[in-house]
């Protein structure tokens, strides 16, 4: 299978009054052709650095990517001039982020908005722009295209306004589109909406989606492939199925068990993960997770442990026998 | 058994309409329907759970009950008392009894105060406690929601998230109130964090034998936390039940849509169940449609749904729906 992106080893580390924040901590995932992958970490797990570190959008200072290689269709990003990458970003690959109604520009309407990527990055005459940026519309559902598109962010609403986002983002037929926790401002109802746009294009158009997210309900139904992110790594990576029909990371089967759950019957008491996650800045030697584990060994508290295959495609970091744990 | 149980809280026909003023000479031209003619009650140690999407006037309804928002008109009856006649210091001594957990831990906080002083303020303010009383107190009420008594000293920024919204916890508990509105109180908070929130709640609505009324848009978190559960949906409420029947029988086609588009934490479940999906947009709320509110999105319309007004008809165990064709 031919690889979009691959990440390996990414490091990015912040350097502020309280230390060296490492945020993203020896990262390494890949993306198919076409495939849809889910990053799945709470807040401050680094899965946003990790998604801004592909397209160098990191602020410096006082970020700064440290090392690893992040390959884009066989050319490592990290080491393109500026002229490049900008070449990549937007036309590439795209981003979608979770607040559209802050990544729309207010004053310019969508047509104007779109128009510009078009003319920028396919060079096309604004009265082709124009032709374009209406079917864009109706790709994305919106419904009266031709009329919507001089309107302005403010008339939309925020299902609308994502799907704009998605216009936008789709308007140089990107290999990559990078979802940047992308219906978490939005109604369920509308959430379900916006993924079920996302798969569909995926499949109308082949483009691969990345879908980062801290919950892991959101995309269990529309990601081939998830990663679940705990403190700047990865923990445990595989097909969706698997992960979540058979966890083998204490934090994956923590993070299951702690959402109430409207299928199954109601249950007393929530089996939660006790604290919170370790401050990036000191982080503890050996595994992250280790001070919120209860399967926590002396190993564990000295060595950090890598990623290692349990069954095919089923990647963990953890000491701890996998046939015990659940 | 619960049916025998008194009523805590009732409300009666609540209206709450929002004036628009525009022009030049500020007329009034409009009105947003917040809450427009709702009728519910809440047991003693009963917790009513409340959803809907957002703009659907579940805050409106909880800023009214404890009339921080002043209601166009209706009732709510307080332990027997009406709140909408009180003024003044009756209403003052009343509204210890009540209080409000907010959503962001980040904005509820005052920065300036420190934790202690935020916790004993509405001792102060009711006349509870002074002096050692007090702090004693303060320590008591961080052990009770899993805070060390030395925190005490600090300010809200030397907190995380999970534990800034334990602080608002101790802050609502410290006047020994019999009611609360928890307003989203755990929709910003990570999923690991949300959890032990989720159980503290429940903790301590046992030890202390309180009344909650819950709002939130996640209704796996609703369902979990309330023993019954009301939908509420441009300003009207259209099923009340049991959490138990929310999902095993739902009725109303709204409540049927939206238990749908919840996502459930197992592709293998969630693949198999059929999405229903909602044509458009949520009205808006300054002129919603006549008769039904939701007539205009339904799948099971027929031509009266748009001039009869539903009311909640009693479908028998404790279910409620407003709907007729049901």
């Amino acid at each position: 299978m031919e690889k979009v992106l691959e990440v390996k080893e990414l490091r990015t580390n912040f350097y502020t009054d309280e230390g060296i924040v490492k945020a993203v901590n020896g990262l390494s995932y890949h993306i198919n052709k076409g495939e849809c992958v889910g990053l799945v970490g709470e807040s401050g797990c680094g899965k946003s650095v990790s998604a801004m570190s592909v397209l160098r959008l990191i602020p410096y200072p006082p970020g700064v990517i440290e090392g690893g290689e992040i390959n884009f269709k066989g050319r490592n990003i990290l080491e393109l001039s500026e002229e490049e990458i900008q070449e990549i970003r937007g036309n590439k690959i795209s981003m979608i982020f979770q607040e559209p109604s802050t990544s729309l520009n207010p004053v310019l309407s969508i047509e104007r908005q779109l128009t510009e990527t078009l003319e920028l990055h396919r060079g096309m005459t604004s009265k082709e722009a124009k032709t374009e940026s209406v079917r864009l519309l109706e790709l994305v559902g919106i419904p009266d295209a031709e009329r919507r598109v001089k309107d302005y962010p403010h008339q939309f609403s925020g299902g609308m306004q994502q799907r704009v986002m998605i216009a936008i983002a789709l308007s140089c037929s990107p290999d990559l589109i990078i979802a940047d926790e992308p219906t978490t401002a939005l109604d369920v109802t509308v959430q379900a909406q916006i993924l079920e746009l996302l798969a569909d294009m995926r499949e109308r158009l082949g483009t691969a989606v990345l879908i980062i997210t801290h919950n892991l309900g959101v995309v269990a139904r529309y990601v081939d492939r998830l990663h679940v992110m705990y403190a700047g790594s990865i923990v445990e990576s595989g097909l969706t199925d698997e992960i979540y029909a058979n966890p083998k990371h204490p934090y994956t089967i923590g993070l299951l068990k702690s959402v109430p759950r409207l299928d199954k019957p109601k249950t007393k008491d929530l089996d939660v993960i006790e604290g919170m996650p370790p401050n990036l800045a000191r982080l503890p030697e050996g595994c992250p997770f280790s001070e919120r584990c209860r399967f926590v060994m002396d190993q564990c508290r000295e060595e950090k442990p890598v990623l290692e295959e349990v069954s095919e495609g089923h990647f963990r970091a953890c000491f701890y026998d996998a046939d015990k744990l659940n | 058994m619960a049916e025998q149980q008194e009523k805590l809280v009732e409300v009666e026909n609540l209206v709450t309409y929002f004036p628009i003023f525009s022009g030049v000479l500020q007329k009034k031209t409009g009105e947003v329907k917040a809450v427009d003619d709702i009728s519910f009650f809440i047991r003693k140690g009963e917790t009513l759970g409340l959803v809907g999407e957002s703009g659907c006037g579940k805050t409106t309804t909880g800023r009214s009950i404890l009339k921080l928002e002043e209601p166009t008109s209706g009732s709510v009856i307080f332990d027997g008392k009406n709140l909408i006649e009180m003024e003044g210091e009756e209403l003052r001594r009343m509204r210890s009894q009540m209080q409000l957990i907010f959503q962001d831990p980040f904005a509820s906080l005052n920065p300036r105060m420190n934790v202690g002083d935020i916790i004993g303020e509405p001792l102060e303010v009711h006349n509870l406690a002074k002096g050692k009383e007090l702090r004693d107190k303060v320590n008591d009420l961080l052990e009770k929601v899993g805070l060390a008594p030395e925190m005490a000293e600090r300010y809200p920024h030397e907190f995380s998230g999970g534990q800034r919204q334990r602080i608002g916890i101790a802050r609502a508990l410290s006047a020994s109130p019999s009611f609360i509105v928890c307003d989203e109180a755990v929709s910003a908070l990570d999923v690991s964090i949300q959890g032990q929130i989720i159980k503290l709640l429940i903790k301590l609505r046992e030890e202390l034998n309180l009344t909650y009324l819950f709002i939130s848009h996640d209704l796996s978190v609703v369902r979990h936390i309330s023993d019954r559960v009301a939908v509420m949906y441009l300003g009207k409420i259209v099923e009340i039940t049991t959490s138990d029947q929310i999902y095993s029988n739902p009725k109303h086609p709204y409540t049927i849509s939206l238990l749908s588009a919840v996502p459930i934490p197992d592709p293998a479940v969630d693949r198999t169940r059929k999405r229903i999906m909602l044509k458009g947009d949520v009205p808006s709320p300054i002129n919603p449609p006549s008769g039904c509110p939701f007539h205009t999105r339904c799948q099971m319309a027929v031509e009266t749904c748009s001039s009869l007004d539903q009311k909640l008809r009693n479908m028998g165990e404790e279910h409620w729906v407003a709907c007729d064709q049901v």
